[in-house]
């Protein structure tokens, strides 16, 4: 066994001719909480499905806590919990009864204290009879949290688990993602919010089937080899079409009533934002956002692969 | 009219939506060629409602000129195929019991000198009645084609025998079922065909729901095996097959009068294989239907051979060779000789043996096959 909780390489998945993963290399350590992001496409799902046994790899190789993900795929089902992108529970079963289910199938000491702890956690004691198909998206959300943590999984692999739900819900999602991580659960979890993103020890980001960059957020940030300018003031509005165009001016974006500049060239935005240097905008250095580093990435990424292509 | 072009343009948007869908679901596709043409088939050459070579066995004591006279036109007329001969009378029952043959024909010794004293001597045909529309055609005829025989024989001093009435006396046995009454044949007939219909159609959506509706992706990532899976599915209904056969024979018994003249446990041990036959077989067209409707699809072609080469509706030797090929594939076709067997004919085990060990082998095959179309993946 690796040290690894996740360890694999060179994973190519094609259907038919498309190629969804094309050479993705993953060491994930035990323990940490690990952010999946990248483009609608990109094949987050396609590459999750293959760590947890779902799909066959077309090409290369790895090992999930240990397991061959070829060949032990009933080991790696038994010690992983795979929260699926769309609800796939049952619909027509009641919330109990599908938790029931799950129960069953991993042949759970004390079922019924076990079935019942988990609805009283989840907080759906009073609709447990239910029929599932009936709650609303982020309820299913949180029921299918609850059902593949049940058997204390050794890693988590969720797909776009806060997909539709409510800021409330998203942040008691995060501290359950957490208190998991803490009890020495590995988690692996997609997500298109940037917020998320953060809030994860590490960043994967995956485009066209290929891991672009990984590391730290901030990491990721200094890689994208933005600089970001702020401006705020009276004078800012309508200032971001005019400064779209302009030699140096990557990205120019609203967040409220301020306005972002982005670019690769420190010295060159200066330079343009010196130009405009009315009385009423304030320009500050800031951070770049991961969002425009992504971009900053995803960019690059394309303008590669037409070199290549 | 102000609707007019709107209505006719969206009417022409759903017809291509329409249009679309239905050629992409290639099976849906296929089947609606292949189903017609399996009908046209089916009905045009393989039923036959006035059955020929029909099996006859016959038990014969003595070789005379007039014997083989009568043996021939018996062949010639093209009802009776005579496949064996027996010497032990007490064999005949047990080749009726088994199905084996449809007729027992005796001609016992001295029958041509005492026909030719014109004592009239007796003719025996035993006959298989458990469906009488199987034999009664057959039987029908028989005084006709011995009398018709006999003119070309009868001659000379022999002529006035050649006078009616007949110068023997035709003797029928009809077995099983004297009364000709269709029911007894029918409604055991019945279960085989209820059990095929149901069981197939409810496990051929046992997975092709789950793809449907997405949830196959989390059965397929827990810790299930794939025989696990096929058991744990198909067990609901094998209760379901327990029911229906209960109603079935309480009404055989209570409503329709059909007489039970073998052994209850032997036919429920029938049942039980043949109801796993057949959710064996569904579980089957649910690994390779990609869809509920196709998974219908695929349950309706092969019920409808089920019911037509089965020997349920049409006298199975009544049909020509590749028909009965075809019909020794299908498991009902053996459950009917066990059902009917067992019920009208007080079959034994070693009768029903064969048909037992087919529909266990169709069984065997069917779960292989399924096991291979299971997909463990997504992929
Ligand atoms: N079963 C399949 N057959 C054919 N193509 C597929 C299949 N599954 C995925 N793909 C393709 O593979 C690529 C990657 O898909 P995948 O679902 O892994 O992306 P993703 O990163 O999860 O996207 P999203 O953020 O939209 O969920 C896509 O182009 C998709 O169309
Ligand atoms: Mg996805």
């Amino acid at each position: 066994m690796t040290g690894l909780a996740i360890d694999v390489r060179g994973l190519v998945k094609r259907f038919g001719d498309k190629t969804a993963v094309d050479g993705v290399d993953l060491q994930m350590p035990h323990g940490e909480v690990w952010g999946f992001l990248g483009p609608n496409g990109s094949g987050k799902t396609t590459t999750i499905r293959m760590i947890c046994g779902l799909l066959q790899a077309t090409e290369g190789e790895g090992e999930c806590l240990g397991y061959d993900i070829a060949r032990d795929t009933d080991q790696i089902k038994l010690s992983t919990g795979y929260m699926t992108q769309k609800f796939s529970f049952w619909g027509d079963l009641t919330i109990r009864e599908n938790i029931d289910f799950v129960a069953r199938l991993y042949q759970m000491p004390k079922r019924r204290q076990k079935v019942d702890e988990t609805l009283e956690n989840l907080g759906l004691t009073h609709r447990q009879h239910q029929l599932a198909g009936a709650l609303s998206g982020g309820w299913k959300q949180r029921l299918a949290l609850a059902a593949v943590t049940m058997h204390a999984p050794k890693l988590l692999l969720l797909d776009e688990p806060t997909a539709g739900v409510d800021p409330q819900a998203r942040r008691d999602f995060w501290d359950e993602i957490h208190h998991f991580a803490s009890q020495g659960m590995t988690v692996l979890v997609s997500t298109h919010y940037m917020d998320e993103a953060e809030r994860c020890d590490r960043i994967v980001y995956l485009a066209n089937g290929k891991i672009l960059t990984q590391g730290l957020v901030s990491d990721i940030i200094t890689a994208s080899g933005l600089f970001t300018f702020r401006g705020e003031g009276d004078g800012v509005r309508r200032l971001a079409e005019e400064l779209k165009g302009r030699k140096g001016v990557d990205y120019a974006a609203y967040f409220g009533a301020a306005l972002h500049i982005s670019g690769h060239d420190r010295d060159l935005i200066q330079s343009v934002i010196g130009n405009e240097r009315s009385a009423d905008v304030h320009w500050e250095e800031v951070r770049p956002s991961l969002e425009d580093a992504f971009i900053a990435l995803m960019a690059r990424a394309g303008a590669d692969q037409r070199v290549h292509a | 009219m102000m609707v007019g072009a709107g209505t006719s343009a969206r009417i022409g948007a759903i017809f291509v939506k329409e249009l679309v869908q239905m050629r992409r679901d290639r099976i849906t596709f296929a089947m609606m060629f292949a189903i017609p043409v399996m009908q046209l088939v089916l009905f045009g050459f393989a039923i036959n409602t006035d059955p020929k070579d029909l099996p006859t066995a016959i038990h014969v004591e003595e070789q005379t000129p007039i014997v083989r006279t009568l043996l021939q036109a018996l062949e010639t007329s093209g009802y009776y195929d005579l496949v064996l001969e027996t010497p032990d009378p007490r064999e005949s029952a047990r080749l009726l019991a088994r199905g084996d043959v449809a007729f027992v024909i005796s001609i016992p010794a001295g029958f041509t000198e005492r026909l030719i004293r014109g004592e009239r001597p007796q003719l025996l045909i035993e006959a298989d009645a458990s469906d009488p529309a199987a034999s009664s055609n057959a039987i029908a005829r028989a005084d006709a084609i011995f009398n018709r025989a006999l003119r070309h024989d009868l001659k000379g001093s022999l002529s006035p025998l050649a006078a009616t009435p007949a110068p023997f006396e035709l003797v029928i046995h009809p077995r099983y079922n004297p009364e000709a009454i269709t029911q007894y044949n029918i409604v055991p007939g019945l279960l085989g065909v209820i059990l095929t219909m149901t069981l197939v159609m409810i496990t051929g959506m046992a997975m092709t729901r789950e793809a449907e509706r997405g949830t196959i992706e989390n059965l397929l990532a827990m810790p299930a095996k794939p025989i696990e899976v096929m058991i744990g599915k198909i067990t609901p209904y094998a209760g379901v097959g327990a029911i229906q056969t209960t109603v079935v024979l309480l009404a055989a018994h209570f409503l329709f009068n059909v007489p039970f003249a073998g052994s209850l446990w032997l036919l429920l041990l029938g049942v039980g294989i043949f109801v796993l036959a057949n959710l064996a077989l569904g579980f089957t067209f649910s690994t390779i239907a990609k869809s509920q409707m196709q998974a219908m699809q695929l349950t309706f072609f092969f019920f409808l051979p089920s019911l037509l080469l089965s020997g349920f509706m049409f006298p199975f030797r009544g049909m020509p060779g590749w028909a009965q090929m075809i019909g020794e594939g299908l498991p009902l076709t053996h459950f009917l000789r066990i059902v009917r067997g067992v019920m009208l004919k007080g079959a034994s085990f070693g009768d029903v043996q064969d048909a037992l060990v087919a529909m266990s082998i169709f069984t065997a095959i069917a779960v292989g096959i399924a096991m291979l179309r299971y997909k463990r993946t997504l992929d």
